[in-house]
């Protein structure tokens, strides 16, 4: 039966467009105590392109993660090709015919485009040498199935984006895998450059390879996928197929992902009163490309007005420039052009250090690697941004100071720790984050950005980090929060601005706002809508 | 249903708590019983003050190398630094290079001990600078850095001395290396008041917290308003300090500063700081345990003396007592993580 199957996908699309590849029945994954995917189900077969989509956190990446056997399910069955499907590593997902391209290509970029091809399986000759000829000859043949016609010599890194990814794509037919995993291929692309790939994706789909597609881009998706598979906090939210061969509309996919239903998680607090005066005022902000990261998101002109006492949402989806908006006010990253005015005054951070002094503070979205010390205690985590204020004129910590205030914001924000001695990655997300958000409670700031509040934050603490935020804005913070999840920036903002490419796209206060709006303004091109 | 995640520690895992804490002191008492057993006279009050003036050399170093470790960085030019700051240290006390060679004790012409020694932490003061500068503006790692720092500080030693020694100091710098306070050698004195110093340094003052932070995450640092750089450049000044100060009372008590000296310290510093329990990854780490790893070594050097295992079999020793703790530490650290 499986090598009858087997044998049928290998003929071709047409004939096997019922065979099922791939199949996931009730996969669920589980970290400490979070679902980060929670039965999901769907199939693949060969000679298609099934796009997967959804909301960060939707669970995209750790479904992806499993197939390519970077960790294993929780609970539920995988099938490929009519086989239990448990890859022990990504080799073995790789030898078992699933390949997997990610963002971050996984191309050695000092090698050759011929080395990177025959990695580890390079052609010897009878003295057990490498037959270099035979290798840049196959190379060339094999690079040409996705159109691209470089010298296999090249050494990877003098290639575009594009062009290794073209690489890699090759690299993984020439492995004869069945089932390639696009991971986001298009975010780093020209416009052109996606076309191209768009239609060399179509072209392996005729030749009965399958496809699976992991977007954000919805014209895309509409335009090339014959199904769909959409996740929504880490479940199933529906799969949506193809009418007559008319693509799936996009405000369909749109429903999908967003849900109908904003979860009762979500509840929006009462209206607060008036906000304040503008704190913090952004005119024409860009910022620099940089000549190692020509790829890079770049802000391309942004408008902003922050007032006090108001919780502004800037909603963005990955690669539309609201972390860099983020840093670019912070310090972190230099300014090309523009003005940040606070309370009336031209300001220009040099450093997050500049930043902070000014009265700015910022939680980064990636808790682990950008705000927390995981190895050191919880006292160090907390009062590591407000080292002046907890110490007297000779430099010594003012522990017991220290300690009585950290005392007070566990109170007030509730923080579960057993003692502030206790190194900080024994804590959940939730209680991680509320520390960081205590660190700069410490300081008193004026403006404090916070980006993706409750990213890693399991679902029972979300509820209590946007509180926490509602707090802060009573307080008569300017509070700007950064999300990807609409749901949240609907559940806590004043007023939502969208960002697309570098961009502002649209502006509204939070109660005109829908999911609907907004992931059209975030999501859609305006001057040109599905290709 | 994530409160289970906020418990510290569980009873059954409080010994390795403990081990991790206590490790190295545990092994150095183990070690120190084993030796006595071995040979009572080992435990004679005069045999532990001479291991600990023995010690207090590369201790002191060890001291300031804590500080660069705790950073996630390395200074492999230590041993060459020390020999530069010893022979300046000389010079100085001598009175000007052409004094080199007259091995007279007779102070007349010098500049005195005091100039010696402010010349010895000044110019240990100020490689470091010039090493941190380079490490943190022309983003060259920390190992190839004090790497190259290894060699250039030699070379300069020999230029300056000429390849030969600078002998025959006055008394009062000849009783930084040979003096006793009591029954207690002067150098040990000065290592356990740096010690007890940098202790306090590090564990309380703004300072030390910042040290921790940026060996912990130098991104999140950042982030935080640290001024990343600049802690990393003062690391490697104060190693440099340290190196100055240990060239000092090196030559005082050899009565000589030679061009040779402290050929291979960096390894034995490094290894103090790390069998101390001090991530090289940055961020863990404490003075105590470098004051520990250094008699640990100090202890199984003598040890191994007395009972007259050669040098050689001394080396292979050292560098499995550096592994194991290295090992036993991981091992602990895993499990108190689960």
């Amino acid at each position: 039966m499986a090598s009858a199957q087997a044998a049928t996908a290998r003929t071709g699309a047409k004939a096997s467009a019922n065979e099922v590849l791939l199949s996931v029945q009730g996969v669920s994954k589980q970290f400490s105590g979070v679902m980060a995917l929670n039965d999901v189900s769907l199939d693949v077969r060969p000679g298609e392109i099934l796009g997967l989509l959804g909301e960060n956190g939707a669970g995209k990446s750790t479904l992806l993660k499993i197939l390519s056997g970077v960790q294993p399910p929780s609970s539920g069955r995988i099938t490929f090709d009519g086989h239990d499907f448990a890859p022990a590593s990504p080799e073995e997902s790789k030898r078992l015919g699933i390949v997997t391209i990610y963002q971050e290509l996984s191309l050695i970029p000092t090698l050759t485009v011929a080395e990177n091809i025959f990695i580890g399986r390079a052609p010897v000759n009878a003295l057990g040498l490498v037959n270099w000829r035979r290798m840049i000859e196959d190379s060339r043949q094999i690079i040409a199935r996705v159109g691209l016609s470089v010298d296999p010599r090249t050494p990877v890194s003098a290639l575009s984006v594009a062009e290794q990814q073209l690489v890699e794509i090759a690299r993984a037919l020439s492995l004869e895998s069945r089932l390639i995993i696009m991971d986001e291929p298009t975010s780093a692309l020209t416009e052109a450059e996606v076309q191209r790939l768009l239609s060399i994706m179509d072209k392996l789909r005729k030749d009965g390879v399958a496809i699976m597609f992991v977007t954000h881009r919805l014209e895309e998706a509409s335009f090339i996928c014959d199904r769909m598979t959409v996740l929504r906090d880490g479940r199933l939210a529906g799969h949506l197929d193809r009418e007559d061969g008319k693509p799936v509309e996009i405000p369909r996919i749109i429903e999908k992902m967003v849900g109908r239903a904003a979860s009762e998680l979500y509840a929006r607090p009462g209206d607060r009163h008036a906000p304040g005066e503008t704190v913090l005022s952004v005119r024409g902000l860009r910022t620099a490309r940089d000549p190692e990261a020509p790829h890079a998101i770049v802000l391309e002109g942004v408008d902003l007005d922050l007032r006090a006492g108001e919780i502004l949402g800037v909603a963005g989806l990955v690669g539309s420039g609201r972390t860099e908006l983020a840093r670019a006010i912070f310090g972190a990253d230099s300014i090309a052009a523009g003005t940040i005015t606070l309370n009336g005054k031209p300001i220009s951070p040099q450093s997050p250090a500049d930043a902070i002094e000014l009265g700015i503070g910022l939680v980064p979205e990636d808790r682990k690697h950008q705000a927390i010390f995981a190895e050191l205690a919880i006292l160090t985590n907390f009062s590591v941004a407000a080292l002046g204020r907890f110490s007297n004129g000779f430099g010594f910590m003012a522990e017991r100071r220290e300690r009585e205030s950290l005392a007070e914001y566990r109170k007030m924000l509730s923080i579960r720790m057993a003692s502030p001695e206790q190194a900080i990655e024994g804590l959940s997300g939730g209680n991680q984050q509320k520390v960081i958000l205590a660190r700069w409670l410490a300081r008193d700031p004026k403006v404090l950005i916070v980006d993706e509040p409750t990213r890693g934050v399991d679902v029972g603490a979300k509820a209590e980090v946007h509180q926490i935020l509602s707090q802060l804005a009573e307080r008569g913070i300017a509070v700007m929060v950064i999300s990807s999840e609409l749901p949240e920036v609907l559940a806590v903002s004043d007023r939502i601005v969208t960002m697309r490419r570098g961009r502002i796209t649209g502006e509204m206060p939070a109660r005109d706002a829908t999911e609907e709006n907004l992931m059209e303004l975030m999501a859609l091109d305006r001057q040109k809508h599905a290709p | 249903m994530s409160t289970t995640v906020e418990q510290g520690g569980r009873g059954s895992m409080d010994w390795a708590r403990i081990l991790v804490s206590f490790g190295p002191l545990m092994f150095l008492a183990a070690l120190m019983i084993v030796f006595t057993l071995m040979s009572p006279n080992f435990i004679d009050p005069l045999n532990l003050f001479n291991i600990m003036r023995q010690v207090s050399i590369t201790g002191l170093i060890a001291l300031g190398m804590t500080f660069v470790i705790l950073t996630a960085g390395i200074d492999l030019s230590v041993g060459s630094l020390l020999a530069l700051c010893g022979m300046v240290a000389a010079v100085v006390a001598k009175g000007g290079a052409a004094n080199t060679l007259s091995l007279s004790a007779a102070g007349g012409s010098g500049y005195g001990w005091f100039a010696a020694l402010l010349a010895a932490v000044a110019i240990g003061a100020l490689a470091g600078f010039v090493q941190g500068m380079t490490i943190t503006r022309l983003k060259v790692p920390p190992f190839v850095v004090t790497l190259g720092g290894l060699t250039i500080f030699r070379g300069l030693t020999l230029t300056i001395s000429n390849g030969g020694p600078i002998s025959g100091f006055d008394s009062s710098m000849r009783w930084f290396g040979n003096g006793l306070v009591g029954p207690v050698p002067v150098p040990v004195i000065i290592f356990m008041i740096a010690a007890i110093l940098c202790h306090i340094v590090l564990r309380y003052t703004r300072y030390g917290r910042a040290v921790y932070a940026v060996g912990g995450n130098a991104e999140a640092a950042r982030l935080s308003g640290l001024r990343v750089d600049r802690i990393l450049v003062s690391v490697y000044v104060i190693v440099g300090f340290f190196a100055g100060l240990a060239a000092f009372v090196l030559a005082a008590r050899l009565n000589s500063a030679e061009a040779v000296a402290g050929i291979g310290y960096e390894l034995t510093v490094i290894s103090a700081v790390v069998i101390g329990g001090t991530s090289l990854f940055g961020g863990i780490g404490s003075v105590g345990g470098t004051v520990v790893g250094a008699a640990l070594i100090g202890v199984l050097q003598n040890g191994l003396q007395f009972n007259n295992v050669s040098s050689y079999t001394q080396s292979i020793v050292i560098g499995l007592i550096l592994i194991l703790a290295v090992a036993f530490d991981r091992f602990l650290k895993s499990r108190v993580r689960r």
